[in-house]
């Protein structure tokens, strides 16, 4: 289309797709290019956001919902008449005749009449008392006359909707916001929202709903509407009946269609005004945009596909091409207390795909996922309880996005970190819609977050209009920005402190090619300052693990944490505790009997640990030496209770006693112990094994855990209890002995080198980029070519181990240091005291 | 700028401890006229310093055993029990505006011993 001089268009209709349309033509529209703009609209408000209809009862005024006022069409010039429905078409004089008479000449029309509510041929519908739910005046009708009937007073209030599809589920949940007694909702078919989900799913839903004080009625042929001019109840098919003082029907939605079809234009039998994927009707002159189109053999009750449709009449208008594609109609449901998700093919079944169901009845979850015969894609799903993956999995869907491996994951939530087995929000593709109504992509919204600084989901609202249509896609703004910030975050190194320009990482892979082997050594050649209480025990880390020297040596002792400094944890009072290794929980009565005697000498109490051994409470610091020094001599060793380093490796009795065990997972347990037992990483790592799968040990809640199987044993890595609880994952099963610990070697050491200070290794593997995949990757199929490395750095530690308790005990020069005044060795400190507790002491409350 | 802020009240000097007693960067407590009193040898700085042994926080007798540093000039000791931090010069606490300062004493090393002024 060339230029047009004084081009006229006029709109019939303005809903929410004709305002649409008007923003979105002006918007377009270029300097130099000439049109009028005449819209007509039946209503005595201009357009309003229907889709929020409901909240019109609870929260907001007419005024919150109105998308634009009046004087914006003034504004742009767009010549605006309400309360005025067209009510013929002349399309040889290609003119437009309203009720009050005005006579408007067009060159093109665009129809944006919507639909009506569709009323059933049920006798009686015309009594008081009978609404439809479609428009702010129906819902004034409904609100006065609900203050009525409460007025009179006469008993119960019943409200009833009559359909349990989308609409009539939110009108019944409205119902009860008015404050009706009894809530009702009668659906025909045996299922609530039938075309939205299947039996299983309705049957959650319908739970949950009644959970919430509604009352369902499924099955239910509505013959009549009783009373005499005012409705007093609904009379069904199979005899029964139910008393209402309050009717909303809601059975569907009927285009409006009768000003084109009077026009001549070709019209659905079932209604709906017929366009080609222009969205042109059989008169090329004359558009239908929005619910009362039927484009692709359909109409589209929602209001994204309506702002597309009017995206490509603006843009044909102004010149362009474009054409309308089939459009998504996945569907959420808001307001009704439960969620409800469907998208994609619900009902896709088998064979021609896999359906992966997980119910969970005390929970009221339903989810159901249909996945192409390969498994490689999501063809649709059904989500009733817990609609929160309903954003990526709908995303998944339309994107194509080749599913994990386990697509079971995605609804099951993986048993790591992730929300789901997909990656997060950033792994979708750039061109991802993100907001159907107003047709704006992932990449769109990186944009704005990311190099125009709207961080927040109302400044991205002002920035790309994303959420203001169904506000569907709030969920998945917010999850993006979060996802952007953090990603920026990775971007600004998350460097040591304002000593040390460098992560830990990169400290680390510094320190080994200099052979650094002091703090001093690595602040001179690498940071500035003076250092401080974070950079300190990092560097510490950083060297322990690294040459595996006693930590108290050179000028190691005074930048380590106070704990590791007097290889012990300090406690109320500033006393210490003393934990010795009882590799897998194992130990003899000799033992016990020492640590008993050792306990009497110094006064200490003891406790069983949660770790399966023995903690000495409230040791003098000035003791500590000695304590040590006996506990040594009967072959004990230190435990690093107070380190960033091997706790403790758990064990079950296993095969050795127990008679459900495959596999000893007590010898198991003590080789693994004593073999990473001393070493230092970026946080403590716990342990334990199992002798079967009955998992006696809690190996899944450790940093590594192994599970005996009948074929050999299954390595369980990055779980964790403590503050934020996560399991572990599998990292390989059926492996023998050996693999299994070249494996833990590798992941070790791979986690020792790559992760933050003081950061768990569930942490690390919820940070690192490609998740489990990615870790199974470099730690089992050695995609970076460094299994070896890996392997030789972690026996070099292995092979350096020596008890940092033997040393301090046997070398005077650090021994002395264990003294509470320097001045005064032998004098414990005098404000040390304890209060008896049971038959033994504890530490004395503190200010 | 030293740490002297009670200027008009007479100084005792106290023989603390040997140079060596106090490890290097690092700080350990002396018993001085029933007081416990942590002393600091910042060898990086070439300073020393003493204060309180007490940490106001929960009153536990632990700065000695703390961890010193800077903060940007500032140099610093960290509380083992919380990591409250305390200005080595003035005594004010730098990360959390409601714990109470700490006394700091000024030091004096000559011939190896560790004086310090109360
Ligand atoms: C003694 C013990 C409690 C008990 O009486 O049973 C204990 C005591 C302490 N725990 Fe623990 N934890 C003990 C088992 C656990 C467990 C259970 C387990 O290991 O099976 C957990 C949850 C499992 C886990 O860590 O994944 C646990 C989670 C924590 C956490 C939270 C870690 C996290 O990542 O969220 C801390 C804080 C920290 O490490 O930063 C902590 C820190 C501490 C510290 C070290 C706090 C401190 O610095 O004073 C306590 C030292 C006590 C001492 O002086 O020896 N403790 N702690 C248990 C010693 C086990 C052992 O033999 O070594
Ligand atoms: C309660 C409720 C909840 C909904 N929830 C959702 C939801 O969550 N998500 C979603 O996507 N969709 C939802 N919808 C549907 C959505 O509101 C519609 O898809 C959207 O409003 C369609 O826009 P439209 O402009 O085509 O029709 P409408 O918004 O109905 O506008 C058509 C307008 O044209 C006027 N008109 C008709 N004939 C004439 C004439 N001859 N002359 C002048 N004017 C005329 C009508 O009076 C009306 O104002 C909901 C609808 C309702 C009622
Ligand atoms: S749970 Fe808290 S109080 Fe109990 S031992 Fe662990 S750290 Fe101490
Ligand atoms: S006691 Fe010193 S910080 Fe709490």
């Amino acid at each position: 289309m060339s230029v047009h001089t004084n081009t006229r268009i006029v709109v019939i209709g303005n809903g929410m797709v004709g305002y649409k349309f008007c923003e979105k033509f002006v918007a377009k529209e270029k300097k130099g290019q000439s049109f009028s703009l005449t819209v007509f609209g039946e209503e005595a408000r201009a357009a309003y956001d229907r889709v929020h209809l409901s909240s019109y009862l609870s929260c907001k005024t007419a005024d919150d919902l109105t998308l634009a006022p009046a004087d914006w069409y003034a504004q742009q010039g767009i010549q605006l008449y309400l309360g005025d429905p067209v009510v013929e078409i002349d399309r040889t004089s290609r003119e437009v005749r309203s009720h009050q008479g005005r006579i408007v000449a067009y060159d093109y029309l665009v129809l944006a009449t919507g639909s009506g509510a569709f009323v059933p041929p049920v006798a009686g519908v015309e009594k008081d008392g009978v609404f439809v739910y479609r428009t702010l005046e129906d819902l004034d009708l409904i609100q006065s006359y609900a203050h009525t009937v409460r007025q009179e007073g006469s008993g119960t209030f019943r409200g009833a909707v009559l359909g349990g599809g989308l609409l009539g589920l939110e009108a019944a949940k409205a119902l009860l916001d008015l404050g009706v007694d009894e809530a009702h909702v009668v659906e025909f078919a045996p299922r609530l929202m039938p075309r939205q989900i299947d039996d299983a799913g309705s049957q959650v839903l319908q739970r949950q709903l009644e959970s919430l004080g509604l009352s369902v009625h499924l099955n239910k042929n509505t013959q009549s509407i009783t009373g005499d001019a005012v409705i007093t109840g609904l009379q069904f098919a199979d005899g029964s009946h139910l008393n209402v003082n309050l009717l909303v029907i809601s059975a569907g939605i009927r285009p409006r269609d009768e000003l084109a079809r009077a026009a001549g234009l070709d019209t659905h039998p079932r209604g709906g005004i017929l366009v080609n994927e222009q969205l042109q009707t059989s008169d090329p002159a004359i558009f239908a945009v929005g619910e009362c189109a039927v484009v692709h053999q359909m109409v589209y009750g929602l209001v994204a596909p309506g702002y597309e449709m009017a995206e490509v009449v603006a843009t044909q208008l102004l010149g362009a091409t474009s054409q309308f594609k089939p459009f998504d109609m996945s569907t959420k449901l808001k307001l009704i207390g439960t969620d409800v998700g469907s998208f994609g093919d619900p009902f896709a079944s088998e064979p021609e795909c896999r359906t992966i169901v997980y119910e969970n009845k005390a929970k009221g979850i339903y989810k159901r996922i249909n996945i192409s015969a390969d498994g490689k894609q999501l063809l649709g799903g059904i989500l009733v309880g817990d609609a929160s993956q309903y954003n990526m999995l709908l995303q998944t869907c339309k994107n194509q996005t080749v599913l994990p491996p386990d697509p079971e994951d995605i609804i099951l939530g993986s048993r790591g970190g992730e929300e789901t087995g997909l990656g997060g929000v950033l792994s979708l593709p750039d061109e991802a819609l993100i907001c159907s109504c107003e047709a704006i992509t992932k990449g769109q919204l990186c944009h704005e977050i990311a190099n125009n600084g709207h961080t927040s989901v109302d400044a991205l609202k002002k920035a790309t209009k994303a959420c203001t249509g169904c506000g569907g896609c709030t969920a998945m703004v917010k999850d993006l920005v979060g996802a952007v910030l953090n990603q920026q975050g990775v971007y600004v190194r998350n460097t040591l402190c304002e000593h040390f320009e460098y992560t830990r990482q990169e400290l680390l892979d510094l320190v080994k090619m200099n052979h650094q082997k002091t703090y001093a050594a690595v602040l001179d050649a690498f940071g500035r300052g003076d250092g401080c209480e974070v950079c300190k025990p990092a560097v510490a880390s950083i060297l322990a693990s690294l040459w595996n020297e006693n930590i108290l040596r050179q000028d190691r002792a005074t930048i380590q944490d106070s704990n590791d400094r007097f290889l012990a944890n300090i406690q109320r009072g500033g006393t210490y505790s003393v934990v010795p290794r009882i590799p897998g929980g194992e130990i003899t009565p000799e033992k016990l009997i020492v640590i008993g005697q050792v306990a009497q000498k110094y006064g200490l109490y003891t406790k069983i640990t949660g770790g399966q051994r023995i903690d000495l409470f409230g040791a003098h610091v000035g003791d500590l030496p000695s304590i040590w020094e006996e506990l040594i001599r009967a072959g004990f060793e230190s435990g690093h209770a107070y380190g960033k380093s091997l706790r403790t490796v758990k064990s079950c009795v296993g095969t050795t006693w127990c008679r459900f065990g495959v596999q000893d997972s007590v010898s198991f347990a003590i080789e693994l112990e004593n073999r990473y037992k001393g070493i230092r990483a970026p946080h403590k790592l716990k342990s334990a094994v199992s002798g079967c799968t009955r998992e006696c040990a809690e190996a899944q809640s450790k940093d590594f855990g192994i599970i005996a199987t009948e074929k050999g044993w299954n390595v369980y890595v990055c779980g964790n209890g403590g503050i934020k609880p996560q399991h572990a994952q599998l990292l390989a099963s059926d492996v023998d002995k050996t693999t299994c610990i070249r494996l833990l070697d590798r992941f070790l050491m791979f986690y020792i080198k790559t992760a933050d200070p003081l950061t768990r290794t569930a942490t690390w593997l919820n940070k690192l980029e490609g998740g489990l995949n990615y870790l199974k990757a470099v730690v089992v199929d050695d995609v970076l070519g460094i299994a070896n490395q890996l392997e030789n750095e972690m026996q070099l530690l292995v092979d350096t181990y020596a008890c940092e308790w033997k040393e301090v005990v046997e070398t005077p020069e650090l021994r002395q240091r264990f003294t509470h005044f320097v001045n005064a060795p032998a004098v414990k400190d005098p404000t040390v005291q304890f209060a008896p507790m049971r038959d033994q002491i504890r530490a004395r409350e503190w200010a | 700028m030293e740490s002297i802020a009670i200027d008009n009240q007479p100084l005792t000097w106290h023989v603390a401890c040997r140079v060596d007693d106090i490890p290097q960067n690092g700080g350990a407590c002396a018993l001085i006229d029933g007081r416990q009193i942590a002393i600091f040898n910042f060898t990086r700085r070439g300073q020393w310093f003493a204060t309180d042994n007490e940490c106001p926080h929960r009153r536990q007798m632990a700065l000695g055993r703390g961890m010193i540093g800077s903060h940007a000039e500032e140099p610093k000791v960290a509380c083992p029990f919380h990591k409250r931090t305390f200005s080595l010069k003035t005594g004010q606490c730098l990360n959390d505006e409601g714990c109470s300062p700490i006394q700091t004493y000024p030091v004096r090393v000559s011939a190896g011993i560790v004086y310090v002024g109360v």
